[in-house]
């Protein structure tokens, strides 16, 4: 069982599918839907946890790549400038979610994407404008 | 009679490599198991430092003569304003100045740029005068165009400041960071126990004259720095538990590294400067041990909210306590965390260690204490109901 977070972006034709029921039925991975923007007929937008086997997840994001829907892995869409950060905390103020914390040895800054929620407080918290996300 | 050490036999051993160095993080831990009259014999010289965004920064520039000459009279670095009411091309430009056409690029991003060796657009005006005929300039500059580069912060290094909280429904946006609403974060700002100012509170060795690390070159306490106060409530260990004393520096920043002097654009607040500070405090006598060897667990601040008008204080914490990732205020538990950088405040009194270890920097006397007993003043207002 693995358990990974992806963005998803869906084309103004595709939003009327219930791919998440296919998702579950025939892949069998548990989703759990962290972030949603639908706007029907424009575009939408989710950030889903996929928990299952890991073959089970390949086939399902292979399933969503042929339904002409963006499947990308989080962390593929998280910028962030790691060598210019001078590990001040104030993002770590900002993030509920726990992906961004303070180390408590060496007081740098750790970041586990994979925990991320994508509220995007982080982005204008950094005063060194680190931090970009490709959300939609 | 215990140990009495002086400045000359400090920096003896210093220039005989012998002297004593550790950081005030080495010193606090070695005081759990040594005595003050231990540390006094056993140690030199303790290194304390911070790096902090702290707003109350800027540069002295002399542009030099262009041909024909102008009286400077309006002044845009960048865009960004300088002072122009100094002489014909001497100006300063403060940390928090912004373009107001780009308000998230303001004067402590023209300081890092010419830091860095990027050129910056000079534009000037002036009235014309017999003497300086000319009534418009735009030129580029560079670090290397300039005659003096010199770092003037009038109030730096805060001794103790507050914890931040937001007790309102709203998120608001400060200096101490995005507060998060209904009490949800704690920011706080200093370097505890490696904070300068917290390790020479009576400034028995910090004062006017001090050599100190200042941006990654050698700088000098200048003055007491601005709303310096030495009033503020005191806890058991002689600690301010609220923001209290400051120190006014100022360095060449010719000499200077953008790896310790670090602009910063906090949202909805404004333009700052991130100013790496380091301190050398000789361990002279007993009590000067004993201020040295203070730790995070009884060094104390005060938590203010920051989303009700006036600042009402909370409670009171330890930095112990901030540290640990979580405070509890009014029976709650909140999340905390840090808005200036311990690691690279270590990193400082690591290399003001080696500085000294190397014999290129002497600890120096202040030439002059600073003040006692300052309280500040707030600001009357003349006229009813301009709010």
């Amino acid at each position: 069982m693995i358990k990974k977070r992806y963005i998803l972006n869906f084309p103004p034709d595709s939003g009327d599918k219930p791919f998440s029921y296919h998702l579950v039925k025939e892949y069998d991975i548990r989703i759990n839907i962290l972030k949603a923007e639908v706007y029907p007929g424009k575009r939408g937008s989710l950030l889903l946890e996929l928990q299952g086997k890991k073959e089970n997840i390949e086939q399902g994001v292979e399933y969503l790549r042929n339904q002409n829907i963006v499947c990308e892995p989080l962390d593929k869409r998280i910028h962030f400038q790691e060598e210019k950060c001078i590990d001040c905390g104030n993002c770590t103020a900002v993030c509920f979610a726990g992906a961004l914390t303070m180390s408590r040895e060496t007081w740098k800054l750790e970041f586990d994407k994979n925990l991320c929620v994508v509220c995007e407080l982080c982005i204008p918290a950094c005063p060194l404008h680190l931090f970009e996300i490709d959300f939609r | 009679m215990s140990k009495i050490k002086n400045y000359e036999e400090i920096n003896l051993k210093l220039k005989e490599g012998k002297a004593v160095i550790l950081t005030a993080e080495e010193v606090a831990k070695m005081a759990m198991e040594c005595s003050p009259e231990e540390i006094v014999e056993k140690v030199d010289i303790v290194t304390t430092a911070t790096f902090g965004a702290m707003c109350s920064s800027g540069a002295i520039i002399n542009f030099g003569h262009a041909m024909p000459p102008i009286r400077m009279e309006k002044i845009r670095l960048n865009g960004v304003p300088c002072y122009e009411g100094l002489a014909a091309v001497d100006s300063y430009i403060g940390a928090t100045a912004c373009n107001s056409k780009n308000p998230e690029y303001g004067g402590a991003h023209v300081i890092q740029d010419l830091l860095e060796g990027k050129d910056v657009e000079l534009e000037a005006w002036g009235k014309g005068t017999d003497c300086y005929p000319r009534k418009h300039i735009k030129t580029t500059i560079n670090i290397n165009t300039i005659n003096e580069f010199i770092l003037f912060n009038p109030r730096n290094a805060y001794q103790n400041y507050n914890v931040a909280v937001n007790t309102t429904k709203k998120m608001i946006h400060t200096y101490m960071g995005t507060l998060l609403p209904n009490m949800r974060n704690a920011t706080y700002s200093t370097s505890g126990e490696l904070s300068p100012l917290l390790n020479d509170p009576e400034f028995r060795t910090i004062g006017i004259g001090t050599r100190i690390f200042l941006g990654g070159a050698q700088g000098f306490v200048v003055w007491p720095g601005t709303q310096f106060n030495t009033s503020k409530p005191k806890n058991e260990y002689g600690i301010p538990v609220s923001n209290a004393a400051t120190i006014a520096v100022m360095g060449n920043l010719k000499e200077m590294s953008a790896e310790y002097l670090q602009a910063a654009y906090f949202d909805k607040y404004g333009v700052s400067l991130f100013v790496g500070i380091g301190i050398p405090i000789p361990v002279l006598d007993v009590d000067m041990a004993k201020r040295v060897s203070i730790n995070n667990s009884q060094i104390e601040t005060s938590v203010l909210d920051y989303g009700t008008v006036g600042t009402p204080k909370l409670g009171q914490v330890t930095y112990e306590e901030l540290r640990s990732g979580t405070i509890k205020i009014e029976g709650k538990k909140v999340r905390t965390a840090p808005v200036s950088s311990l690691s690279k405040a270590r990193k400082i009194a690591e290399e003001l260690k080696l500085w000294l270890k190397s014999g290129d920097f002497v600890i120096s006397k202040p030439v002059q204490l600073f003040p006692k007993n300052t309280s500040l003043k707030g600001l009357k207002e003349t006229e009813a109901g301009n709010d």
